[in-house]
């Protein structure tokens, strides 16, 4: 059995193998040398290991990133709740517990996020000022009447929601096998895929929204189903219909809108950032 | 990881054949490990009256399948046979969840290609689909038990392409959770059976999974890599 012979292999199908090796070279010349000097029975055991660091076990300091990546969401959300629920006459009461187990989830995120990043003997991140404009401490963004508005307030935070969800997802590869962590930050995009799913659906029920779905609509040419093209950005890809290489529309002869709303798409920590830094996150 | 293979020029059997060459190349280059390793646990069991969903990803990706046969084969006669008093908009989002639901069951039909377990008998025997109430109740149960799925069965997932595939799902699954838990009861989308004091949603591991899908199954599934005979 050569182990070079399977990098091989593998590196047909992942030609990104030798990159995510790459910074274990140090490791892979040891298993060379490693393997003169012991039986080489025990090479496959040291080739696990080596994979398993190279696709799976992120490093602590990969993991709590992330972690305070979702903090850093987690306290925009629970803040934008929080003033929603400061604002006097903005939410009608009839909505109040609709809403509220919203901001109670999203606080407790906040909470449980803490704890876990303590508990890691890491050093949450800090909450952020905020402005619910969109502007950036200016308080004029294009979302102005946020907090005096009842429908725009549920359009942000509908946005809010859904990008929450494209959040979480981009970063599940990071935690990769990490059993724990990475089951905690599914059951959180879970979560916060119901906040989004009753936002949608109570926009519709009120109106605000008539079209509105409880998940994403794309068209073939545009992800954002919100009918506010100022948030294009945010589901930018949601149109997205490939799957794992397959064409759900020309394989299974459905259509862009049925195909796009079964699967969510992911968004990466740097286009998540630029959607929310600078605008709602006072930079 | 490389997956811009061109659908539209290569067709759907042109990707279906190098999503099957990635995926089948991953599963031998895990069967020489884990032969080496004395996996040797790791056989896949074919019940007469059932099916063993495998092992490594591809017992993930087939046990997903199973779940997604099971909630395309329940909407499909939801909306075939809709509910007595359901209005227009009722019927249009069943409609749609069987549409999501049956493109989560061929996706994964057409990923794992021969790999594939085979097709499930549904037992709706015990569910009357003339029944809001029911159907409802029936739907709420598979939409949690799908969420509930992905989220325990995440960890196991050793692909970053597959996780990220299973991460766009279960949220789809999720917002239908919501849907049909708001349907039932307005306001009930996170309720305290589905969700915990600290805002997550709950998770299950397969052996606790299955057992409840099989409940609703004439071809009983089992995953005896994964902890969960028949």
């Amino acid at each position: 059995m050569n182990i070079f012979n399977i990098i091989d292999e593998i590196e047909k199908v992942d030609p990104e193998i030798t990159e995510r090796l790459n910074p274990r070279r140090a490791a892979i010349k040891n298993i060379t040398s490693f393997g003169s000097k012991v039986a080489v029975a025990a090479l496959p055991f040291a080739l696990g290991t080596m994979l398993k660091r190279a696709y799976g076990a992120a490093s602590t300091t990969d993991v709590v990133g992330v972690l305070n990546f979702a903090l850093t969401l987690e306290y925009l959300e629970a803040a934008f709740y929080n003033q929603g629920f400061a604002s006097t006459g903005l939410i009608p009461s009839g909505n109040s517990d609709y809403i509220g187990v919203i901001r109670r989830d999203e606080n407790a995120h906040v909470k449980f996020l803490q704890n876990v990043i303590t508990s890691l003997n890491a050093t949450p991140v800090q909450a952020s000022t905020y402005d619910f404009t969109g502007g950036n401490n200016k308080g004029n963004g294009p979302f102005k009447d946020v907090f005096t508005n009842y429908a725009t307030f549920l359009a942000v935070a509908q946005v809010f929601e859904d990008t929450g969800v494209r959040a979480y997802k981009g970063q599940a590869p990071v935690l990769l096998g990490n059993q724990t962590v990475l089951t905690a930050a599914l059951s959180i995009h879970a979560v916060e895929a119901r906040h989004a799913s009753a936002i949608r659906k109570l926009r519709r029920d009120l109106n605000q929204a008539p079209n509105n779905k409880p998940y994403i609509v794309s068209s073939a040419s545009l992800g954002n189903d919100t009918g506010l093209s100022l948030v294009d950005a945010n589901y930018a890809g949601e149109e997205n219909v490939t799957q794992g290489g397959v064409n759900l529309v020309t394989a299974l002869n459905v259509s862009t809108e049925a195909a796009s709303a079964a699967f969510d798409e992911p968004l990466t920590k740097d286009q998540v950032t630029s959607l929310v830094v600078g605008s709602f996150i006072v930079q | 990881m490389k997956t811009d293979i061109n659908p539209i020029s290569g067709g759907a059997n042109m990707a279906r054949r190098s999503f099957l060459r990635y995926a089948g190349a991953g599963a031998a280059a895990v069967a020489v490990l884990g032969a080496t390793a004395c996996h040797k646990d790791r056989v896949m069991v074919d019940p007469v009256n059932g099916t063993d969903i495998g092992s490594g990803d591809i017992g993930i990706l087939n046990y997903a399948y199973a779940l997604e046969q099971l909630e395309a084969a329940f909407y499909t006669q939801v909306v075939a046979t809709p509910y007595s008093g359901i209005t227009n908009l009722e019927l249009t989002y069943m409609t749609d969840i069987r549409d999501h639901e049956v493109i989560h069951r061929e996706f994964f039909k057409a990923a794992l290609g021969t790999s594939a377990i085979k097709q499930l008998t549904p037992d709706f025997s015990k569910i009357n689909f003339s029944s809001r109430d029911n159907v409802l109740a029936t739907a709420k149960a598979f939409e949690d038990l799908g969420v509930q799925a992905y989220d325990g069965a995440g960890y196991l997932i050793q692909s970053a392409t597959y996780l990220t595939i299973a991460g766009k799902i279960v949220s789809v699954e999720a917002r239908h959770a919501a849907l049909i838990a708001n349907l039932i009861n307005g306001g009930s989308f996170v309720s305290s059976d589905q969700v915990d004091a600290n805002g997550l949603n709950g998770s299950k591991a397969i052996a606790d999974v299955l057992p409840i899908a099989n409940a609703f199954l004439k071809t009983k599934v089992s995953a005896s890599s994964f902890n969960y005979t028949i």
